[in-house]
């Protein structure tokens, strides 16, 4: 167990998997959230807050209760249940302790329960079986370490994809293709850049 | 006679309302709502038409179920309830597949436990199902989700024509027979880049920017009829009022 499996686990996550472009998961708000750069850099970050939280959580819950007991069918179940609780968990703290924080995040909190990017990514964690390749603790740390790249990914293209969004706001383009069927054309060259990006690691 | 004509008029609106997923509120096309299965399984027809059978299913049950279940819900946990119902039919189906369809089961892979945030089908329940009876939640359900499998099965056959040249059968669903259709007749397309990650979002956005060519068309020639009307009714009423000024002068 070493550094570079926690690195290769953030770049493979981050880049060459890409979570938006690669994966397909968040593209709502990849798409809903994107207009301007100050709304996709709050929604990234409220991604990455709770999608780290998250992972941690299910993993512990799926190793040691749900496996334990023998119940791994209702993963599904327990994960959603656990991601909706954690949401208005996390939204509650933030509240109670940084104003400032609630007041950039708070919108887009409501919204990530829904985000099939959180649950994805828990359920590729568990898809991935990290506990039997690196041992259960280890596993944790690969785990979190991975969904950290994922968010960071998400951040990466959110941040980017709003930038151009902003560009081609006052672009003259043909009316039928103002607004999203342009911005999916965009999305389609930028995940053809990323998959230059296999192999790396 | 009235009762008569009260019953054809609800049957009128029950067929409109099983069929307005397919054009006027076509979750993908109009909604945008379900991207992320729309853009990841449908690489092929055969899984997406698996996807859309997921969801039909899917959406048909919980939609009955929220009904049923819609007066003893409190307000204030209705959507985890709800998120909780939809994950129950996720696990069944789940289930499901991965015993009898296990190549399609393979090939969706988290996509299918993915189905409980989806948001079509939350929003189903939060917009029809929540309110209104159970046979017409039904109807709203299954025909709002065959629009989201037409929608799908669009972009499926686009994508797996002009990426790979052909179309298979028999490869993902459960059939007797398989092979491929056209094998070798759209070589001349064969465009592999629509096959993978980046296909799926170009076919979604040229598709949208057809939809939505005709779609103005549409309104502007509507726009201008409703503009001919207005005239029409202008040049009416001053012909009117020539004539009343003429009678009145003629008296």
């Amino acid at each position: 167990m070493s550094v570079a499996v926690f690195f290769t686990a953030i770049i493979s996550s981050m880049l060459i998997n890409n979570i938006v472009l690669l994966r397909f998961l968040g593209v709502c708000p990849f798409l809903g959230v994107s207009r301007r750069t100050e709304s996709a850099l709050g929604m990234s970050l409220a991604v990455m807050f709770v999608m780290v939280i998250a992972s941690f959580v299910t993993y512990l819950l799926y190793y040691f209760v749900l496996a334990e007991l023998g119940i791994t069918f209702i993963s599904t179940i327990a994960f959603i249940l656990i991601i909706a609780s954690l949401v208005q968990l996390v939204e509650m703290f933030i509240k109670r302790f940084s104003k400032k924080l609630y007041k950039s995040l708070g919108i887009y909190l409501p919204l990530i329960t829904t985000n099939c990017a959180i649950l994805g990514i828990v359920e590729l964690n568990i898809a991935a079986n990290y506990a039997t390749d690196f041992g259960l603790w280890s596993g944790l740390g690969v785990a979190v370490t991975s969904a950290f790249g994922a968010a960071l990914g998400f951040a990466l293209v959110m941040i980017a994809f709003s930038a151009i969004r902003e560009r081609l706001d006052g672009y003259p383009l043909p009316e039928s293709w103002k607004g999203v069927p342009v911005s999916l054309v965009v999305a389609s060259i930028m995940a053809l850049a990323f998959l230059g990006l296999g192999g790396i690691v | 006679m009235s009762a008569a004509i009260k019953q054809k008029k609800q049957e009128m609106s029950r067929l409109a309302n099983l069929t307005k997923g397919f054009v006027k509120e076509n979750p993908i096309f109009v909604s945008l709502l379900g991207m992320c299965p729309a853009l990841a399984v449908t690489s092929t027809l055969e899984t997406s038409i698996g996807m859309g059978l997921l969801v039909v299913f899917v959406l048909t049950l919980s939609n009955i179920v929220v009904s049923l279940v819609k007066n003893f819900i409190p307000a204030e946990i209705k959507i985890p309830s709800y998120i909780v119902i939809i994950a129950t039919f996720v696990t069944i189906v789940r289930l499901l597949t991965e015993a009898f369809a296990p190549a399609l089961f393979e090939s969706l892979g988290i996509f299918i436990p993915l189905i409980v945030v989806n948001c079509l089908i939350l929003g189903r329940a939060e917009a029809f199902a929540s309110k209104n009876n159970v046979l017409d939640s039904t109807i709203d359900g299954f025909g709002m989700a065959l629009g989201f499998m037409a929608a799908l099965m669009l972009i499926g056959l686009t994508r797996e024509v002009f990426g790979s040249g052909g179309i298979g059968y028999g490869i993902y669903l459960p059939l007797p027979i398989e092979g491929v259709i056209f094998a070798n007749e759209f070589y001349i397309f064969n465009m592999g880049v629509l096959a993978g990650p980046a296909g799926g979002f170009m076919v979604i956005g040229v598709w949208l920017a057809i939809f939505n060519h005709f779609r103005l068309k549409k309104e502007a020639k509507k726009e201008a009829e409703r503009l001919a009307m207005i005239e029409e009714k202008k040049r009416l009423a001053a012909e009117r009022k020539k004539q009343k000024a003429l009678e009145s002068a003629g008296a």
